[in-house]
Formats: structure tokens, sequence, C-alpha cells
């Protein structure tokens, strides 16, 4: 009976989950193509050390080391959530015992351990947001859903550890009663929870409350699959692609334009002439198809927490410009032309920019305040852990901005007018060469 | 005597390095006298250099970065132009935005060289004991040294610097924020060139305070935006007088 109830739930979680996971994946195939052929040795040692390893959380080395213990409770708990698959399917009970031995009770004491650690760093993260308020928590863009995000995630954690904790102290309790069902396991937390809280129950409500703490637990990671491909907690999924899809190139250099490239070297006699389009050409961004698809993947792997912003020269300075903003708002855009896509079918069925047209672009997330702070000075891009570059899409933006709508800062023009005609940043009486003659 | 690169050409000469003066240090007075100190420098070391003189052009930097790639491309393809007519190997220039752009733009447009800043190149001519310090008016002295975006976060240079700074026997103290995690002056992004968006703060007085907060009465930068930069920032707290923001190659100029 109840096998065939996990079965059916199990297979409806999965069967939505998966819809939704392929989704993201359809949005951010939105973008465009980029290279990866690159150093694959190379991408494959930053997954182990930078996402597996964790090694960028480190440069804040107390977050760190809260985030490890959600992260490797997280890790672990995946050997025991294959068992209980394999009991929910087929109605057993801690499966792996009877074949792990030792080990067995080696890693589910492991997890205890560290779910209780996760549990305390839990409790640490959900009160640096809502009672220390740590500022980088706080901006505005965090408030509403997104702060609601995050305290349903780390509400959700605190579940699955009770989850645990109440079917393991029931079954420590149990284990004495009737060893015949319950192998002998060592359980360094429930060993001494479970005396405690449900010492003076008898053995049926015990049974009931192992049930109850199982099912919990399971339902609560049902929950998570289905949640996840909604949420900023994507992240602990789609930060191992993220990283390997890293850019090849040097931080410093900015994507080349070859069609101004060329039109520019025909112009002085250097290359080819280049065949004049009627079409007016769109250099830059304006949209999520104009950006890369890892532009598009940096921004559904972004959990939303702030280094970047907290790092931000223009940011620390009272200006507009937030660099996590900036990836929330690709996402959502990303998220809003996908919906629409699939949902609207008299606005476009294809996902080609020329015919996608709901009256909105970036340009109605992102203004062009925001853009024109920054100072490219790539601290966003330093900060993350998982190598999101925020800078990259504003770039992009101000290209827009400049090359296809043929605006820009006020203040700017005078310098575009001056490198065009003298060659220099400021208007210039001299020569170039006057300084070694004085 | 400096030299330009077409005075050289004419006497069938080519120099060991092209020293890139940039936009500041051919119009700005006070990156002019950062240039003079690097060519006085090299002068003494012995090394043959020229400029381009009026060959040169802005490396196209803060046009690319505000946005306007078309008017990048031609500073960039014109200079190519001329660095490639020369048959230019080694470029050496103390902004460290010329060099990021020179050293890892200008090869996807046609223009290879080998170009370093002028504090690795610096650091070079004293591992190779071609610089040796004389005198000490910095040992000792409480000294912050400010990173450049572009020097320091962009192209990972973090030691060159800082080893100058050692070999002057000055006493470094470091900025809270330094090295990869150092703040930005405030100039990057051509906002230099660009009234600062509405906010509470401009950068270059946040940068400064740090520095001023390390008790040090010298602040040694390798970028000639920053150092007008930090020098605003320091007389906005009216601290001109107090502290003085140099280029390593100024400072180290007083010692040899």
């Amino acid at each position: 009976m109840s096998s065939i109830a996990f079965i059916i739930i199990a297979s409806v979680v999965f069967y939505f989950s998966f819809r939704a996971f392929f989704r993201v994946y359809q949005n951010i195939q939105l973008g465009k193509p980029f290279d990866s052929d690159l150093d694959k040795a190379g991408r494959w040692k930053d997954v182990l050390l930078i996402a597996f390893g964790q090694k960028k959380m480190f440069d804040r080395p107390l977050a760190a080391i809260f985030h490890l213990f959600i992260y490797l409770a997280f890790l672990l708990t995946q050997i025991e959530l294959i068992e209980i698959f394999i009991d929910g399917i087929f109605g057993s009970h801690r499966f792996f015992a009877a074949y792990l031995g030792g080990f067995y009770s080696l890693v589910v004491g492991l997890i205890e351990v560290l779910s209780l650690l996760a549990l305390f760093a839990t409790l640490i993260f959900l009160s640096r947001r809502n009672l220390l308020r740590l500022p980088r928590f706080t901006k505005a863009e965090l408030l509403g859903w997104p702060q609601q995000d995050a305290n349903l995630i780390l509400l959700g954690e605190i579940l699955l550890v009770f989850g645990i904790f109440t079917m393991n102290s029931a079954d420590h309790l149990l284990q004495s009663i009737s060893p015949e069902h319950y192998p002998s396991v060592f359980l360094p937390v429930s060993g001494i929870l479970g005396p405690i809280l449900f010492g003076s129950l008898d053995a049926s409500t015990l049974v009931f409350m192992e049930r109850f703490g199982w099912w919990q637990h399971v339902l609560v990671v049902f929950g998570f699959i289905l949640y996840l491909p909604y949420s900023k907690h994507l992240h602990i999924f789609l930060a191992f692609p993220n990283v390997y899809f890293r850019p090849q190139k040097p931080r410093g250099e900015m994507e080349n334009i070859p069609a101004i490239m060329d039109e520019v070297k025909s112009m002085f006699g250097l290359g080819p002439e280049t065949p004049v389009s009627d079409e007016l050409p769109v250099f830059g961004a304006s949209d999520i198809f104009d950006l890369s698809r890892k532009n598009l993947l940096d921004a559904y792997t972004c959990t939303e927490c702030g280094r970047c912003t907290s790092v931000c020269p223009a940011n620390l300075t009272g200006k507009k410009l937030s660099p996590r903003k900036i990836m929330m708002d690709v996402r959502d855009r990303a998220t809003e032309v996908g919906n629409t896509l699939k949902f609207k079918k008299n606005i476009s069925t294809s996902g080609e920019r020329s015919a996608y047209d709901d009256g909105k672009n970036l340009f109605s997330y992102i203004s062009k305040e925001e853009i024109r702070a920054c100072t490219t000075c790539n601290a966003c891009v330093e900060a993350c852990p998982v190598l999101i570059n925020p800078l990259d899409i504003i770039l992009q933006l101000r290209r827009y901005e400049v090359l296809t709508e043929s605006q820009t800062a006020e203040s700017w023009t005078p310098m575009f007018t001056s490198l065009e005609n003298q060659g220099c940043v400021w208007q210039v009486p001299q020569e170039r060469d006057a300084w070694i003659h004085s | 005597m400096i030299r330009t690169m077409a005075e050289l050409a004419g006497s069938d000469q080519q120099p060991e390095v092209l020293y890139w003066v940039g936009c500041a240090g051919s119009y700005d007075a006070r990156a002019q006298k950062v240039a003079r100190s690097f060519c006085a420098i090299l002068e003494k070391a012995g090394i043959s250099y020229a400029i381009l003189g009026q060959e040169e052009k802005c490396t196209g930097d803060p046009a690319r970065r505000a946005g306007n790639e078309f008017v990048f491309q031609m500073l960039a393809i014109q200079n190519i132009e001329v660095l490639n007519a020369y048959n230019v190997k080694t470029i050496v220039t103390a902004c460290p935005h010329c060099f990021n752009t020179l050293k890892n733009e200008y090869p996807e447009l046609g223009g290879n060289y080998n170009v370093m800043h002028h504090t690795q190149f610096l650091n070079q001519l004293f591992e190779t004991g071609k610089l040796k310090v004389s005198g000490g008016a910095f040992k000792g002295k409480k000294i912050t040294y400010h990173d450049s975006c572009y020097l320091g976060r962009v192209n990972d240079e973090y030691v060159a610097p800082r080893s100058l700074i050692e070999a002057l026997d000055g006493d470094l103290h470091e900025m809270k924020r330094s090295k990869a995690n150092g703040l930005c002056c405030g100039a990057g992004g051509a906002q230099m060139f660009k009234e600062d968006e509405p906010g509470d703060k401009r950068v270059n007085l946040e940068r400064v305070e740090e520095a001023v907060a390390t008790g040090a009465k010298v602040i040694a930068a390798n970028c000639p935006w920053c150092i007008t930069m930090l020098t605003d920032g320091l007389k906005a707290m009216d601290k001109q007088d107090e502290v003085m923001v140099f280029d390593l190659s100024e400072m180290i100029i007083q010692n040899i």
C-alpha cells in the first residue's frame, strides 16, 4: 500500500520536476551559442576545485564553513536518499544496512552529525537574513519574493533535518524493542535524542513516529525537487556546468565584434569591401536573445548571495547599480520570455529574436543609470564563488545603447568626439609629443 | 633625450622597447611627470627606447568600455598599423588600461606584442641588476599600495609593484581591501570622463579614506587615472598636504 503511494507520488513529482527543469534548459537555449572547446582538462580541474571543492567560497571563511556544513550534509544524504527510494519502492527498511555492515553505521552516523551541523548553519543563515539583517541580504532587489524564496529554502532544510531526527530517534528505540525488524545501527545524535524525546512512548507509537519522520523527510525532498527549477536554489546543480563553461578568454579581453572590425579595416583600405546591407545591424544586447547561453546559464545559476554587490564600488557608494540585480533581471526576463513562448502562442512560437516581440526587453528591467555606473573593475567577477560574470552583460547592454540606439551618457559624447577626431580622450590643443620638448 | 620611432627609423635604428605613453602621460601635467621619471629611469638603466609620439593614439579602452566599439576599432586598427609597420616587439606602458588593451585585446585584431606594465619592467631591471637603489628616501617609511584594477584583478599582477616597494626598503602597510579584493579608484570603465551617476559618495573618497586609515603618508600607485582620483580624494578630505600619491617610477627615480 505504502509502496504504491510512494511510487505514484514519486512519478508525479519527477514528471513535473523534469518538465520544469527542461523549461529552464530551453530558456537558456534562447541565448547564442558560445565556444567552450579549449582547455577541457583545466575546466574539469576548476569543476573539482571551485564547484565541488567550494574553493572560492573560502574567500569569506565563516560563511564558507557554515555553507560547507549544509553542502556536505546534502552530498552525504544522497546516499541515504538512494536507500530511501529503494525502501520506498520495495517496502524494505534500511535496505543497505544488511549489505554494508559497519560502513553503513559510519555513513548514517556521519549524516546525523552533519545534519546537526547543517541545522546549526541553517539557523545562523536565517538569523543573518532576518535578525542581523546583513546589508547584502536586505538590498532593494531582495525585497519581496527573493527574501521569501531564501527563507523557504532554509525552512525546508530545517524540516528535512527534523524528519531525519524524528525517524532516527524512533528507530533507535525500536532497535532494542524489535531487533528483527530494526537492524542495529549506531546513531550518534538520535541515540541521545531518542530516549529524551520518545523514551515514554510505546512500541506502536514509535513505529508511527518512525514512519512519520520518514514520510516527512521524503515529502520535503519531493517538495525541493519540484521547487528547485523555480528557485534561486538551482545553484546546487547549475554551479557545476557554470564553472565548467567558464570563459576561455583572458579576463581583460572584451568579446570582439568582427563585423565592426571588418568594416573599419575596409574603411582604412586594409580589408575587403564589406557588403552594404539595407537592414540596420543590431550590436550589443537589448534582450536575452542577444546574450550568450553562458550569460543565461550564469543568470539561472545565481543564488543571490550578493558577494558581487557587496564589493561593487558603484553600489558601495550608493549608486543604483547592483551586479546581483543584473543577474536576477536577466533570469527573470529569460523566464518571462520562456513562459510567453510556451503559453501565449499568438505572440510567436519560435525563439527567434526577429519573430519575438512582447513590447519589452532587458531595458524594461535594467535602467541606463545602472549600466552607466559600472567602473568595469571586475570586483563582481572576482567575488562570485561560481564564476558568474555580471560585467559581461553590463558591457553588452552598453554596446547596444551606443551602437544600436546611438545614445550614451551626455558627458561621454565629448570623449567620443575627441577620440574620433584627435585620437585622444580629451580635446587637446597640442601635439601628442609636445611634452618631450618642454 | 626622448626620441620617437620615426626618428630612430630614419637612422635605421630599432630600440629595445617601445614606451607607450598613453593619453594621460602625453597631456596630463601630473602624468607627464610620471612619464619623465620613467624615461629617466630607462636612460639610467641604459635601455634603448622610443615613443610613437604623434603616431600614437588612445588604445581605445575607454571607448570600448563605454560601449563604442566603432571608435575603439578605429583607434586600435590605426595603432596596430603603426606598431606593425615599425615591427615593434616589446611595449612597455605606465598605464594599466593601455597595458590591458594592448596585451589582451590587440591580438584578436592582428597586433601581437610582448606587452609589459612599467612596474613589471622596472622589477625586471632590478632583478637583472640593471637598476640599483642608492639613497633611501623611502627607507622604513610607511607606504600603502593601491592596486589598480587592470593590473591587479584583471591581469593578476600583484607581486611586481610590491617587490619595487620592497626594493625601496619601504614599510608596506596594506589597505583593508587589497590585491584581488582591492577597491577601484572610480575611474575605470570610462567613468573618468563622465559625470558620476546619482549616489551618496564618490568612489575615490571611499578608497582614499581607507588609504589614510593605514597611517601611511605615501600612497604608491601604478596608474595615471588612479593617481588623479586618489589625489582628488585627498583634496576632498583636506589631506593633500599630509599624504602624497606617487607613481612607483617617481619613487624609484628619487633613489637611484
